[in-house]
């Protein structure tokens, strides 16, 4: 079982009390309504399946209910950060393999 | 005969134990198991083999054992099969009974399949049962069915108890030899919580089966209880009969602890098992290494068994397991055990090895005892019906094999060498590095915060074992911030040793014919690896799939190195380029008891109760789960069968008036500022405008445009909305809106609540709704004009603060009331008492989709299915044409959404007057050829409703442009036609809904 931190509580827990929400950094368009076909069907349907790191959300659902972001690295399962939804993507670069 | 040694093992005789056999009495001693107590009466025949009925008995002494497996029982629903008897140790009225053998374990007929050995061969059963069609049903699977399986299951419901629990710790030691003991002595004293588990019934591991060694000049037996008792005056938990079973995400250790197995009499409540959830802060994983069997013609005839495990029957159990015993090796290892039991009586016939040099202390030490010695030698057969009686030995000079000679015995101790115990460190994703020297896989790197100590990384000896076991733990507390120095350890009379590893033993027959095994409990021969090669199987997976090689309990216990070792010379490949097949857990087999814990019975999950439940339990109510939720389905009168009872409430709500409990509806409390934009920009329908004292029907699609829920929602004043949901969809609903809320539009200013269970909600429905409500509500006239269809007030009903809602889901006058969820019962009392002068009628779910369907109100999730739009559903005015955007709107105008011949809701009336199956595929043309083209299916269809015959709805390609068309809904045994109509099949002019004068 995997241990998450979330962000809001500063605590780091169980799995168990988290719940998965798909990929991070896909805003939804302020006017819909002016996409195109095929900018809509990237913002639905067209998602990574990255090799290494991930930017994925999780809510803490048992928790703070709140959402937040996360980059796993899809490789070991491990979690290299989370932070709150709305700020920008962390630097890979500066993010070292290890505990969340 | 005993075969039982005065003055050895660790055996308490002045405890004798009876248990049964196969329904006859033996007995053994305070400390045996099953296996040592059955082998001191001198029997090795403990059960039949899985595929070919072969006669088996003990290859091991611990849990990797492959054959000895029984049937255990204590009472009644206590019965387990597949109980390796090397594990299962002996309390007072044991029954046990041998497994795979008909009629009898000594003479069993499904060993015609072993006589028929040559056509049992790998992927049999993908390429025997092909064909005829028809033998499937008469001759395949009823031979499968019967042949198939190890053991027999349970019948009887268990009722026994589990229990489940989490452990925090610092250090997790698993397996308590020396190794792991060195490990836990490192951890102790230091303030650190240590944990040291061994799967046995006592910690020791190998020093139990080599109490000859000295450590620090202590006798192993003396240094294992002083170290145990010094290890509990530090506070270190030692948990025996304890199972590591599987090594999870970031430190979280499976561990099964076995309380009652070995108790004569089990106390009251005690658990039978306990699965422990483990979170350790660092692991040492001490599993040490599992001896390899060799593999040649006939080694799996009972009295053939590790040698190492000879050894342990010997010294552990005070058991000889032969008189007059062979030994076959490749490794040093197996001339110790000659040697032990030389030395408690045995006459060791010979010591064959495969190696053309060995040791000199060792080839003098069989001098002194006079054991013959054959270098340079292979084996070839073996023969004995139930029981070795000789052994076929060949010299081999280069690749050539001589002829055989036959050695007496009544027992083979074979040793092909020792292969670390890695599965654990395989959880972990560890990766594992090819030794050509060890001729085995080595633990290299994890991604876990664990270390591998001993022969579980290829060292041997107890004395290495020690010093790695301390070093080993010492890496682990230097990790947390604990540095130190390790222990060292002297040890004398230590037994280390090296070998070779074989693939399958040379001989001089030929092999194809051989009966060479290398997985006893799956009945895998060489003969099946290599024809699994030569048909095409190149990975070892697939030679494993193929094969059954590994499979099942064993795990590649005693199979996965010799069988890689085979594989990967028919390959002509090394072995790391044909790779090992994957661990899984459990490392050993693990009750479902163990896995449900508490979890089973009422207890398995929550059964959610309104308010009402009670009132409607005491009047008879047939319930249905709904989610979590259990609900009233209908309530029969004396006589009634389902039909009839929801026929009788669907007439009486529709003449009169009906009650119906409708508090398990989801519901949300929208509040805040923005309240109203946030309901707008999530429901299709508009909802800025809606006035407080107003509700309105709410469909809520996804992004994609498809219908995910629907309700009806209520404005109570400016910045509260009260938000219903389906009873199923509110945990969905409320996490769907804190998403938008809380990631897309954090600048809205809006709280959402879920309040479903603080409300209880009662639907009264029917012409004289109003008449028998308007008496409890003083304050509130309710009169179509005052009190419109959708309207919603906070008034007193009955004298308790209420939320009263003019809405319908039944196409009558309805109400329903919301109430503080603990008087809902006195408000459904009060109601029922003022209804009886209207002959009030309680109704359940059944009735509500009836009376719904007629009205053509979809049930999201059944007249959907997740690719239906509100236009599919034929609720287009359910969608806010001006709004400028809301969740789905966007979606609804994908190419494919608007497209023509989308299927659409429609109702449907059969010509003949029958009722449709739901889920019944729809045709426009009954005649054309199969497979037809299936242009929808019926989503919903009754006949207990007020319409004078069944009715149906369904999705239909176009449905809605062939209003009057008749469609074909063909059947097993014939084709139903049916016209396709409105889905609204009572009033559609809404009449009904209004409140007339009299009201």
């Amino acid at each position: 079982m995997l241990l998450i931190h979330c962000p809001h509580c500063e605590e780091t827990l169980p799995e168990a009390e988290f719940a998965y929400a798909g990929q991070a950094h896909i805003v939804r368009p302020a006017d819909p309504m002016s996409q195109t076909d095929e900018q809509w069907e990237e913002f639905l349907f067209i998602r990574e399946n990255a090799k290494g790191a991930h930017y994925e959300r999780w809510r803490h659902l048992h928790g703070c209910g709140r959402f937040f972001n996360a980059v796993r690295d899809t490789v070991s399962d491990r979690f290299l950060t989370t932070y709150p939804s709305g700020t920008p993507r962390p630097d890979l670069s500066t993010l070292t393999e290890g505990k969340a | 005969m005993s075969y039982r040694i005065p003055g050895r093992g660790r055996i308490d005789r002045a405890q004798p134990i009876r248990f049964t056999f196969d329904g006859h009495d033996v007995e053994g001693f305070r400390g045996d198991t099953v296996a040592s107590a059955l082998l001191a009466q001198g029997n090795h025949l403990m059960g039949r083999s899985f595929k070919y009925h072969r006669p088996r008995g003990p290859v091991a002494a611990g849990s990797e054992e492959p054959n000895a497996l029984i049937g255990t029982r204590r009472g009644k629903g206590q019965f387990e099969p597949n109980t390796r008897a090397t594990m299962q140790e002996l309390r007072k009225g044991l029954e046990t009974t041998s497994q795979n053998k008909y009629p009898s374990l000594k003479f069993d007929v499904g060993a015609v399949n072993d006589a028929a050995y040559m056509l049992f061969s790998a992927g049999f059963y993908y390429k025997t049962f092909m064909w005829p069609r028809n033998f499937w049903h008469k001759v395949y699977e009823p031979f499968i069915r019967a042949a198939a399986g190890l053991g027999v299951s349970p019948t009887e419901e268990d009722p026994d108890v589990y229990a489940s629990r989490n452990m925090h710790c610092d250090v997790l030691i698993v397996g308590a030899g020396p190794s792991g003991l060195a490990a836990a002595r490192q951890a102790a004293g230091k303030g650190l919580k240590v944990v040291l588990v061994d799967e046995h019934s006592e910690a020791g591991g190998t020093l139990l089966s080599e109490p000859q060694a000295k450590i620090d000049g202590v006798a192993a037996w003396d240094w294992l209880s002083s170290t145990l008792a010094e290890l509990e005056a530090a506070g270190v938990k030692v948990m025996t009969r304890t199972t590591a079973i599987g090594y999870y995400h970031e430190n979280f250790i499976g561990m099964v602890e076995r309380l009652t197995d070995h108790l004569d009499e089990v106390p009251q409540d005690t658990p039978r098992e306990r699965m422990w959830r483990v979170r350790a802060k660092q692991v040492v994983l001490a599993q040490g290494a599992l001896e390899k069997p060799l593999v040649f013609h006939g080694n799996d005839r009972p009295g053939v068994m590790l040698a190492g495990s000879a050894q342990t029957f010997l010294n552990r159990f005070g058991v000889l397991v032969g008189k007059r015993p062979v030994v076959l090796t490749s490794h040093d290892s197996a001339w110790y055990a000659a040697f032990d039991l030389a030395g408690a009586g045995a006459q060791v016939q010979a010591i064959v090895d495969t190696r053309a040099e060995v040791r000199a202390d060792l080839l003098d030490q069989a001098k002194a005892l006079n054991i013959p010695v054959k270098l340079s030698h292979t084996a070839t057969a073996t023969s004995g019906r139930l029981r070795v009686s000789s052994l076929r030995v060949n010299k081999v000079s280069g690749s050539t094999v001589s002829a055989g000679s036959e050695i007496k015995c009544d027992a083979v101790l074979m040793s092909g060498g020792w292969t670390p115990s890695l599965h654990l460190f395989s959880h972990t994703k560890g990766k594992l590095a090819w030794d050509d020297d060890l001729t085995t896989f080595l633990p290299s790197d994890t991604p876990e915060d664990c270390v591998i100590a001993g022969a579980g990384r290829g060292l041997w000896g107890i004395e290495a074992a020690l010093a790695d076991g301390a070093a080993q733990a010492q890496a682990a507390l230097d990790a947390l911030g604990q540095a130190g120095d390790a222990a060292s350890y002297a040890v004398d009379e230590d037994r280390p040793g090296t070998g070779v590893m074989h693939k399958e033993l040379p001989t001089d027959k030929q092999p194809g014919r051989a009966k060479a095994f290398v997985d006893y409990q799956n009945d895998v021969t060489a003969k099946d690896l290599r024809l699994a090669v030569k048909e095409g199987m190149r990975s070892i997976e697939h030679v494993k799939r193929y094969t059954t090689n590994g499979m099942a309990t064993d795990q590649g216990k005693m199979s996965n190195i010799n069988g890689l070792n085979i594989a990967a010379d028919a390959l002509g490949k090394k072995q790391p380029q044909v790779g090992l097949t994957t661990f899984r857990p459990p490392y050993t087999p693990t009750t479902f008891g163990a896995f449900a814990g508490y979890h089973r019975g009422s207890h398995f999950e929550v059964t959610r109760k309104t308010q009402i439940d009670a009132w409607a339990e005491e009047n008879g109510a047939v319930y249905e789960p709904v989610g979590q939720w259990r609900r009233a389905r209908y309530f029969p009168k004396s006589g009634e069968d389902m039909d009839a009872a929801v026929k009788r409430e669907c007439a009486a709500t529709r003449s009169s008036v009906g009650i119906f409990d409708a508090s398990t509806l989801g519901k949300i409390e929208v509040v805040g500022p923005d309240a109203a934009e946030f309901v707008n920009r999530m429901y299709t329908n508009p909802f800025l405008k809606l006035a407080p004292g107003k509700c309105r029907y709410g469909l809520l699609c996804g992004d994609d445009g498809f219908i995910r829920d629907d309700g009806v929602i209520g404005r109570i004043s400016d910045d509260r909305f009260h938000v219903t949901t389906t009873t199923g969809g509110a945990a969905r609903v409320l996490n769907m809106m804190e998403d938008y809320l809380q990631t897309e539009w954090p600048d809205l200013d809006v709280w959402l609540t879920s309040v479903t269970e603080q409300w209880s909600t009662i639907a009264l429905n029917g012409p004289n709704a109003a008449k028998l409500l308007q008496p409890l509500v003083p304050d509130l006239v309710l009169t179509e004009e005052n009190f419109p269809h959708m309207s919603c007030a906070e008034v007193d009903v009955a004298g308790i603060p209420a939320r009263l809602w003019r809405v319908s889901f039944t196409g009558e006058i309805g109400f329903e009331v919301n109430v503080p969820a603990p008087l809902g019962r006195q408000l459904w009392e009060t109601l029922w008492e003022a209804g009886q002068q209207y002959d009030i009628c309680a109704y359940g779910t059944e009735t509500m989709h009836v009376l719904r369907a007629e009205k053509g109100y979809i049930i999201v999730g059944q007249d959907t299915d997740g690719t239906v739009t509100p236009f599919d559903a034929g609720m287009g005015w359910a969608v806010g044409k001006k709004k400028a955007d809301f969740v789905g709107m966007r979606g609804m105008a994908r190419p494919d959404l608007v497209a023509k011949g989308r299927r659409q809701l429609v109702g449907l009336l059969t010509e003949d007057g029958s009722k449709l199956e739901e889920g019944a595929q729809i045709v426009l043309d009954p005649n054309q050829p199969i497979p037809m083209k299936m242009v929808g299916f019926v989503t919903s269809s009754y006949d207990q409703g007020t319409v004078g015959q069944p009715i149906a709805l369904a999705l239909v390609e176009g449905g809605q442009d062939r209003m009057g068309e008749t469609v074909y809904i063909p059947m097993p045994d014939r084709t139903i036609a049916a016209k396709i109509v409105s889905t609204i099949f009572v009033d559609p002019e809404n009449n009904r809904l209004k409140i007339g004068a009299a009201a």
